[in-house]
Formats: structure tokens, sequence, C-alpha cells
């Protein structure tokens, strides 16, 4: 039994009420909840405060490069399908650097989850604009305000025919709990984007801001997430009420499933077969 | 004449840059040189400067964005680090080839991975071949200088390269120290107006830049850029003597120290080279025979000028800052060494790989290479060629 001692790492170096530690208390929740072990776990992050996440949490980590934690999680399930691979980094590790990955991942489908610590801002190098930033959000750098309209994870994903589209609340813990669970039972690539409130860099974005906004989908009986276009309207939604649950699933196929040489299980497992290999050589000799 | 002000790397960096007041900055923040556009910024809304702040997503758009208003025919600088810089590195190569003058501040940091946020050298030197000028700095007041000094070499004319100039990360950049503004309208009239050759701008003359180049003419260019190089040298002395004409401050490619009497010597870059020279002062009292050398340019390498100024000594140290793994040593000493192939008499040189990832160096790692050099320049014998310094056994 996997219990959420086992899962204690190092001690935690975020500001004082950073939406990052119940994030990392749902995660934990989670694995418990759907009893993952720390060794069949492989956490991948980036860099920013997000991607320090795998730092507190005891497991099998591979630390990346700003942007580049996706490819990296791609990887290491294609090779090994028996890890359960999460990635963890925040929004302008995923969406502004990373945003090519991103796409790219979602097309390709492989059975990860991406969580995404979104707090609208880089915390690492001290508040500055991030691709989630609200226009008119005003930071050291953008004096002015930011004159960008903002990237909208939801929106895109959907666009993209993502396999599994979530948004959580970081101060909702119990109900992100189950969607991380949700998104880590689902096959296929599955995304939540994780409203996060940054007491330090996000002066409008607080707390009290997403209180007032927040609502569960569910409340909204007509809602069906198999809908693609009604999930796109939903993604529209920003403003007077926020909508986090899960906006958008299908069951396209995954990457894995697709290619042959994975159908016979993971390529760890796999026999090389040197026999037929030498029969190959020997053609040539 | 300037003012005495206490402040850090960075600050002084980004007060350079307020006075540069170049047209387009464009940058993408990484520590440790994200002060530096912070600041900038600062300046930017309260009116001191005209410049066209370009926010992008990534190092790489930074560069791109800038290689664009360089183009244009803009004034154009940024600031990175480490990864920021290696993101850039395709980049980089297209703003030297298309022979764009754009000045960068590189505050030196360790290339990951193992991630690492202190200064050492692995960045820069990582670019020492994309066709940018680069220097080294000691302290904020020389950023400060060199960057200023950037501007003007790089626009040259027949040079019409892009520049570098490093600063040790956190050792120099969040250091304060007393320094030395020029005033505003020094600066100014120092670099005057940018009025390039060939702007994308020029409606009258319409130019292709950075086209398909084949067999056919690459190799001209690529002879071009190394030509643009050696002149470079030229400029370099002559910015610094004009410098000094405005600042009082005397540059060249390198700056010795104690050592037209000494035996053996040490030559270091960056801010090592003031722990370098208080451990030369130390000996010196001993009546050791040892001196200095600090490297300021290595990109035009100063051959000629290294070759005379170092010929004389018996055994010579060369600090690198940053590995060339599976290289003849770091890359200061494999073109240190190279230099000196070609004299009739030439120092022994050693190699000592130290400080990666900000690992301080301290006054005894430096006086243990004192002692290598004596019992070299004794024995006339090199025990190890390339030695790692400032790590555990």
């Amino acid at each position: 039994m996997a219990t959420m001692e086992d899962f204690h790492g190092v001690k935690e170096v975020w500001c004082p009420g950073c939406g990052n530690f119940s994030i990392l208390t749902s995660l934990k929740k989670a694995l418990v909840e759907l009893q993952i072990p720390p060794e069949k776990l492989l956490l991948v992050s980036g860099i920013g405060q997000a991607s320090k996440l795998p730092h507190s949490l005891q497991c099998n980590f591979f630390n990346g490069l700003h942007g580049r934690a996706l490819p990296a999680a791609m990887a290491a399930k294609v090779v090994n399908s028996e890890l359960t691979v999460i990635v963890t980094h925040g929004d302008g590790d995923c969406y502004g650097e990373g945003g090519n990955h991103f796409i790219h991942t979602i097309r390709r489908n492989v059975d990860i989850t991406c969580i995404v610590h979104d707090n609208k801002v880089y915390g690492l190098t001290k508040g500055q604009a991030s691709p989630t930033s609200d226009m008119g959000f005003k930071t050291k750098v953008q004096t002015h305000g930011v004159i960008l309209n903002p990237l909208n994870p939801i929106a895109l994903a959907i666009s993209l025919d993502c396999s599994f589209v979530a948004r959580g609340y970081a101060a909702d813990t119990d109900y992100l709990t189950e969607l991380i669970k949700k998104a880590m039972t689902h096959k296929g690539f599955s995304l939540v984007d994780i409203l996060q409130p940054c007491p330090s860099f996000n002066k409008v974005n607080t707390y009290q801001w997403y209180q007032e906004r927040v609502y569960h989908l569910e409340e909204d009986r007509e809602f069906n997430p198999n809908d693609q276009i009604k999930a796109l309207q939903k993604a529209g939604e920003w403003g007077q009420r926020i909508p986090v649950g899960v906006f958008y699933r299908n069951d396209r196929p995954t990457f894995e499933e697709q290619i042959p040489a994975l159908r016979d299980g993971p390529l760890w497992k796999q026999d090389i077969r040197k026999n037929l290999v030498q029969e190959v050589i020997k053609e040539f000799y | 004449m300037g003012k005495q002000v206490a402040m850090t790397g960075n600050i002084a960096v980004a007060n350079a840059m307020r006075q540069i007041n170049p047209d387009v900055c464009a940058a993408y923040p990484i520590t440790p040189s994200t002060e530096v556009m912070q600041q900038f910024a600062s300046f930017v809304a309260d009116g001191k400067v005209d410049t066209e702040l370009v926010t992008v997503e990534s190092e790489h758009s930074a560069m791109s964005a800038g290689i664009g208003a360089a183009a244009a025919g803009g004034r154009v600088m940024t600031a990175t680090s480490a990864n920021g810089l290696a993101l850039m590195w395709e980049m980089l190569y297209i703003a030297s080839g298309n022979r764009l003058p754009i000045a960068m501040m590189v505050i030196n940091r360790a290339l990951s991975a193992p991630i690492n946020i202190h200064g050492d050298h692995s960045d820069e030197m990582g670019a020492r071949d994309a066709g940018w000028i680069q220097m080294y700095s000691e302290n904020g007041q020389e950023a400060y200088d060199n960057i200023i000094q950037a501007i003007l070499i790089g626009e040259s004319e027949g040079v019409l390269l892009p520049a570098m100039v490093g600063m040790d990360g956190f050792i120099i950049s969040h250091s304060i120290e007393n320094l030395e503004l020029l005033e505003d309208k020094q600066v100014r009239d120092f670099l005057g107006e940018f009025k390039p050759k060939h702007p994308l701008l020029n409606i009258n003359k319409p130019i292709t830049m950075g086209p398909l180049d084949l067999q056919d003419y690459y190799s001209e260019h690529k002879r071009q850029q190394a030509q643009a190089m050696q002149k470079a040298k030229a400029a370099i002395l002559k910015v610094a003597k004009d410098y000094k004409a405005v600042s009082g401050r005397e540059y060249g490619f390198f700056e010795p120290y104690k050592l037209e009497d000494a035996d053996i010597g040490i030559l270091t870059l960056g801010s090592s080279a003031g722990t370098t020279r208080f451990v030369v002062d130390l000996m010196r009292e001993k009546g050791i025979k040892v001196g200095m050398i600090k490297l300021r340019v290595f990109r035009p390498f100063p051959i000629e000028e290294l070759q005379q100024a170092l010929s004389h000594l018996k055994a010579l140290a060369v600090m690198d800052r940053s590995d060339s793994f599976g290289a003849a040593g770091g890359p200061v000493f494999s073109e240190v060494r190279s230099a000196l192939y070609d004299l009739p008499a030439r120092p022994k040189t050693v190699n000592y790989i130290y400080g990666l990832g900000g690992r301080d160096l301290g006054i005894s790692p430096i006086e243990r290479v004192v002692k290598d050099l004596q019992e070299i320049h004794q024995t006339e014998k090199i025990k190890e060629l390339v030695t790692h310094l400032t790590v555990r056994e």
C-alpha cells in the first residue's frame, strides 16, 4: 500500500500561500488513491517554480530544460509503457518556450498526463508576463500592461482534438484530486491546466478573485464533454464566471497503439532477436 | 567627468543601455540576466530611452527579433545567460553571417545539465565560433565600459559584426561595487548615431539578406567574415583609445599585471582576475617573480600580441572557467598554447579548469597554481597538463 508518506520528498521552497502547495497535495492524494507506487511513477519537469514540484515528491524524476519536458516524457512512456508518466510544469514553460511541443504532443497522443500550474506569470524569474497573462496585466517589464491576447490552453487543446482536456483550481483540492485521477486513468494525452494563484507576483488573479468566479462544469446539466463544439464554447468563458472540470474527452487511438513495434509490449521487455538481425547483416557480407 | 555610484553589475549594464539608447531591445527572462532587462524596462516606462522593448516567448525569438530590427537598420541590444544563449545558438550565426552589429550582454552562467544558475564561462565559450566579437569583464566597471565600446566596435567600418560582452553571473552581476558612470551626453556623443550602410528599410536601394548561397559564393562570404574579424582588432584598439579620452580608463586586448620581470605567469579572464592579482601581490612580497595577464578580448583572439607579452615567461598557467570535454584542455588554454607554438622559446604552459558552476576560486587554489609553476620553472617538467582545480578528489 502506497501512502502519502511514501511520496514525501525534500521540503518545498515556494513562497507562503503559493498555489503549488495544494497542487502537490492533490497530486500525492491522486497517486495514493490510484495506488501508483513511487517506483512505477516518472515525473518529468522543465524549469520554473512549477517544475520544482518533483523535488518534493519521492519518485523517478527527469528534470529537463525550460519548455522541453514533453518530448522527454513522451519518449520515456513509449519505451516503457508500464510507467505512469506525468509532466508537471508551468504556463511559461508549457505554453511559451514549449508551445510548439505542446501542440505536437497533443497531436501525437502519447498516454501521458500534462499538469500545468497556470499562475499567469513567470514566478522563478520574479514576475514577468507569461503567455496566459490577461491583457492589461502590469509587471516590472510590461509596465504599461500586456498588450497581447492571452493564450487559451483549453481552447487550443480542444481545437487540436486533444484526447482529454480539463481545468482545475489549486484551492479546490478535492475536486482537483479527482480531475488528476481522471486524467491519469484516461488512455491518451491528458491535459490538466490548473488555475494557480501566485501571491508574490500576480496581484490580479488572487484566491479571492478566483473564489468569486470559479464553478464546476457539472453545475451546467446541459454540458457534455464529448461535444467538441460545446466544449470550445465553454473554453471561451472567462471573466465573470470561470468553469473548471473536464471540458473535453475522446477515445482516439494513442501513439503507442499505432506503432507496430510497440504491440508486443514495452520496448525494454521485447526480445531483440539477434538471430534475425544477424541474418540481415549476412546478406551484405 | 563621470560620477561615482554604488551599484550591481546588472544595474550598471542597464544604465549603460539607458545611455546607449538602442532602437530595439528584445529579451526573455533568465537568471542571472533578468535584472538587466527588468531595470531597462523601467527606463523605457519612464521615457528615459526611445527604445522599442519587445518581450518575446523564448531567447531564440529574442535574437530573431533583434536580427530583424538590426537588418532594418536599428541599433539593437539584448541580454541573456546560459541556456538562453544556447537556445539563441542558431540565430547567433544568422546575426554574424548577415553582418549585423548587435550588442549583447551575456551574464555568464553554467550550462545545464545538471541545472546550475551560477557563474562560469561555458555559455559564452560554447558560442566562441559563432562569428561574434567576444569580450570578458573583471567587474561591473569593465562590463559597463565594455558594452558601450562593443557598440562602436561592431559598427566599425569593415567590421560590421555582432559583439557579446561577458560578466560573471552573481559574482559580478549581483555584487555591489563602486564604479563610475559617464554622463549621458558623453556616452551619446561618443557613440553618435548609427548609420547603417545597407538597411532593409532603404526603399531606394532594395536588397536581399540571407538567401541561398551555395558552392558559388559561400566560401567567399565566410572568408569576408574571417577578414572582418581580423579588422576588428584595429577597431577594438581605436575605440579603446577614443574611450580613454572620454573616460580616462584604458583598455586593450588584455591587461598585464607585474608581468614584465616575471618568470612565471597566470593568464585568466573575468572576475577571477581580482583574486589572482591579490595572490600575485602576496607572492611578490615573498620575492616570487610571478605576474598576471587578464584577457579581455577572446574573439578576435590576439595571437601576435599575446606572443609578445608572454614570450619571456618560463612557465604559464592558463585558467579556464569552462571545460572543452575531450579537447587538449579548456578553450582558453587551447588557443593560448597554440599561439605560443611558433615562438622560438616559449613558456611551459599548463591548464587549470576552475570555478565551474560558480564554485569560488579562493586564494589558496591560486597559491597552489603558483607553487606548481615554480616547480615547472625549476624542473622544466610538466607533471600534469590539465588540472581540475577547486574540485573534490
